[in-house]
């Protein structure tokens, strides 16, 4: 039994904290999100070059063969400083898909870009009616004399507009809602027949809906076997679950750090307001939830990567139900204890109350994973 | 990051297992799992048992039979008890009086008391909380005025636990009530229970168990040999006995027996016609409780492993006390509501075929509130953690 990380996880954790410290200010962040792209090509290359972005890939395809608890450090600086480049869509999501599902060539094609900071990917799965049902696919993918042609499409595709591919789930068989039937295609997003209708989220990440009308992909384009693809996608969506949960921390704890500061120089009545037993108390439950928030995303980053699937889906889901909750809590607290000033653009705090709001329904809220526990036993 | 046990330790998780499965007895699991009030006998039958295996006080030091065990061994043991359904250690002796002797005690305190303790022999109770001093401790009252070679005690001590099966008993009494500081003259003493002018007149509380007491002290005549360190000093012993407080587990191991019986339970009710576990409602309640608990036991962890290098635990016990007792409180919460309408019946007026077994829900769930008023209220440990590890 250990807690702590080695050291070169902490090592890397230290460099990526002094980079965000020194590069990625609130100031910073905030010229980057009101940019164009709204997000900074600058900073990618930084993450490429700092290794982040081969850090789980296998070294044989210049990876560094990273589990997820390596990735754990990074996801918490990348919450506590708010990050708004596509590291989870592209290292935890699209990569995983072809690094998990990817035929040799794809790989070949893919992961060196990835990692040299060349390629950005994007997940392109939920549908309007599908909630958080990852077997919930109405888009089709008609086979073709040599490829498939795509039709039907996908919402809040999280930085699909900066993506140079995209990883789509389609039904090549099957009704909307068969286990049976998915499969999984590489696209390029500025092939013909694909409409971005981009936005910035709440959060203020770019996001696109996505509209694919008869899109003609190769049948290279598929990842992995044809209509198998659920369990993929389920273990892909599992380990960027365990991702986001750890994401989730570094921004609760600056959310506390930030709080607990305000509590202690915030004056009224002459004194501190820390020192009101009835803010105190609730400053110690925000505390306190973000240990047991911890601690489950740690049990979540070890189980990401297991193998016995069973166990994977409880301890994933028990993790996402314990975070959504503290993110609620936490964020709501944070605004609450911060009085009016919470409220405003200026203060980080709102945009991390944001990004925790968000984060608490990413890959399926508290109820959805509530439900997906208890079908566990 | 490594969440498991070492091969050594898990190998030390096995002989506990293999140990409790041979040596606790049937009848004392049965009355635990059943929430059965234990008697005097049982509880002093099973530190016998600990003692003959010489696991009878683990954190004593090894002169005195304590096993030198890691702290995460003590946590594997306190687990496995709690899992396995072992009745509660009697804290008073072994855990708390005896910390004290150990590290204030002159070598014949130590010979006189320890061995009784250790072996079960001697029941000891606490005596500290009084009517007007609760949480403020330090404004305790009971007198002990020095007269030749006792000292003559008056006052009133409350909420003291198992008095009533108690030979002998630990106070904080005040010697001298002239200081500018409460904290100073108060000292600590041990008494027989026997001695005359000590009576004990019990609380019974909602579920209609006896557990705590009042204890009336009147010109009860004490040796003074029967001082713990100095007169007058006596604050800085109970601060030690605070701090000294090892590691509280938040108990999880008995928490996860709980859980299983909920789930038996929950399986065995039905609601419209299905199993109650599979109302949606019941059952998401119950998942939440399983989450937080599966959380609490990697925070256990964490914590421990910050103290392998011998750090002294800090706020991190009143974190695990807090959530530990509501985890606690929320699954008798549960299970109240499992049984629906059959928690009501309470007492059977006639012998026959009375569940008594779904009759002790709901006292279960009465009894429980006490777990986030006692050893400390939950408030008392949110300021704690409040100035400890917050800085407010």
């Amino acid at each position: 039994m250990n807690f702590d990380y080695s050291e070169e996880q902490q090592l890397l954790a230290q460099s990526v904290r002094q980079f965000l410290t020194k590069e990625y200010t609130f100031a910073a962040r905030q010229a980057i999100i009101e940019s164009g792209q709204g997000y900074s090509e600058q900073v990618w290359a930084t993450f490429a070059e700092m290794g982040l972005l081969g850090l789980p890939f296998a070294s044989d395809g210049g990876g560094f063969g990273g589990n997820a608890v390596d990735l754990m450090p990074v996801m918490e600086a990348i919450g506590d400083g708010l990050i708004v480049e596509p590291y989870l869509a592209s290292v935890g999501l699209g990569g995983q898909f072809i690094a998990g599902g990817g035929s040799p060539a794809q790989r070949q094609e893919i992961l060196p870009a990835l990692i040299a900071g060349r390629c950005k990917l994007a997940f392109a799965q939920t549908e309007r009616e599908a909630r958080y049902n990852l077997a919930h696919i109405a888009c089709r993918a008609e086979k073709t004399d040599n490829g498939y042609r795509l039709e039907g499409e996908k919402c809040v595709v999280l930085h699909a507009p900066c993506a140079d591919t995209l990883v789509v789930s389609a039904r090549t068989a099957g009704p909307p809602t068969a286990t049976d039937g998915i499969s999984l295609f590489m696209v390029d997003p500025s092939a013909p027949g694909v409409t971005l209708t981009p936005y910035r989220t709440l959060d203020n990440l770019r996001a696109a809906d996505v509209r694919f009308a008869g899109t003609v992909v190769p049948a290279e384009a598929l990842i992995g076997p044809a209509g198998q693809a659920l369990p993929l996608i389920e273990a892909v969506v599992d380990y960027a679950t365990a991702l986001v949960c750890a994401e989730a921390v570094g921004a609760m704890r600056f959310a506390n750090d930030t709080t607990l500061e305000y509590l202690k120089t915030r004056k009224q009545f002459g004194v501190p307001i820390g020192s009101f037993q009835a803010l105190q108390h609730r400053m110690v439950e925000m505390t306190i939830i973000s240990e047991q928030a911890k601690s489950m995303a740690c049990l979540a980053c070890v189980k990401a990567d297991s193998a016995d699937a069973d166990e994977r889906r409880r301890i994933i889901s028990a993790a996402k139900v314990q975070i959504a909750d503290a993110c609620r809590h936490i964020s709501q607290e944070a605004v609450q204890l911060h009085g009016g000033m919470g409220m405003t653009e200026e203060l980080k705090v709102s945009h991390t109350f944001r990004r925790l709001t968000m984060i608490a329904q990413t890959f399926g809220d508290a109820d959805h994973h509530l439900e997906r526990f208890a079908a566990c036993g | 990051m490594d969440l498991n046990y070492s091969p050594e330790e898990m190998a030390f998780r096995d002989e506990v297992r293999a140990w409790l499965k041979d040596n606790l007895p049937d009848e004392l699991r049965d009355k635990v799992v059943n929430y059965e009030e234990l008697t005097k006998e049982d509880l002093l039958r099973w530190q016998k048992i600990t003692a003959e295996r010489g696991w009878g006080a683990p954190d004593w030091p090894e002169a005195w039979g304590g096993t030198n065990w890691t702290i995460v061994q003590r946590h594997i043991f306190e687990e496995e008890c709690g899992y396995a359904g072992c009745p509660p250690r009697i804290p008073f002796g072994v855990s708390m009086c005896a910390p004290v002797l150990h590290k204030f005690g002159t070598p014949e305190q130590k010979q006189r008391f320890l061995p009784g303790m250790y072996n079960g022999d001697v029941f000891w109770c606490q005596g500290y909380s009084e009517p007007g001093s609760g949480s403020d401790l330090a404004s305790l009252k009971t007198s002990a005025i020095r007269e030749g070679d006792s000292y003559v005690v008056n006052g009133q001590k409350i909420w003291t636990t198992w008095a009533q099966h108690a030979d002998w008993i630990f106070c904080l009494v005040r010697t001298r009530a002239d200081f500018p500081k409460r904290q100073q003259g108060i000292s600590f003493l041990l008494m027989d229970m026997n001695t005359p002018g000590i009576s004990v007149r019990p609380l019974m509380l909602m579920d209609g168990g006896h557990e705590v007491n009042e204890v009336f002290f009147d010109d009860v005549r004490v040796p003074a040999e029967n001082l713990i360190h100095e007169e007058n000093d006596g604050w800085t012993v109970a601060k030690y006995l605070l701090g000294h407080e090892r590691l509280g587990t938040g108990n999880t191991g008995a928490s996860k027996r709980e859980v299983l019986r909920l789930k038996e339970l929950a399986a065995q009710q039905s609601k419209n016609g299905k199993p109650l576990i599979d109302d949606p409602r019941f059952r998401d309640r119950l998942s939440r409780v399983e989450v937080e608990l599966m959380a609490l036991e990697i925070t256990n962890l964490r914590f421990l492993d910050q103290m392998r290098g011998g750090r002294a635990p800090g706020a991190e016990v009143s974190l695990l006390k807090i959530r530990g007792t509501e985890i606690q409180q929320a699954l008798t919460e549960l299970m109240l509501e499992a049984v629906g309408p059959l928690a009501q019946p309470f007492r059977s007026l006639h012998a026959t075929d009375f569940d008594q077994h779904t009759a002790s829900i709901a006292p279960r769930y009465c009894n429980y509130r006490k777990t986030s008023i006692y050893a400390g209220s939950n408030e008392i440990q949110r300021n704690i953690i409040a100035k400890a590890s917050l800085g407010l």
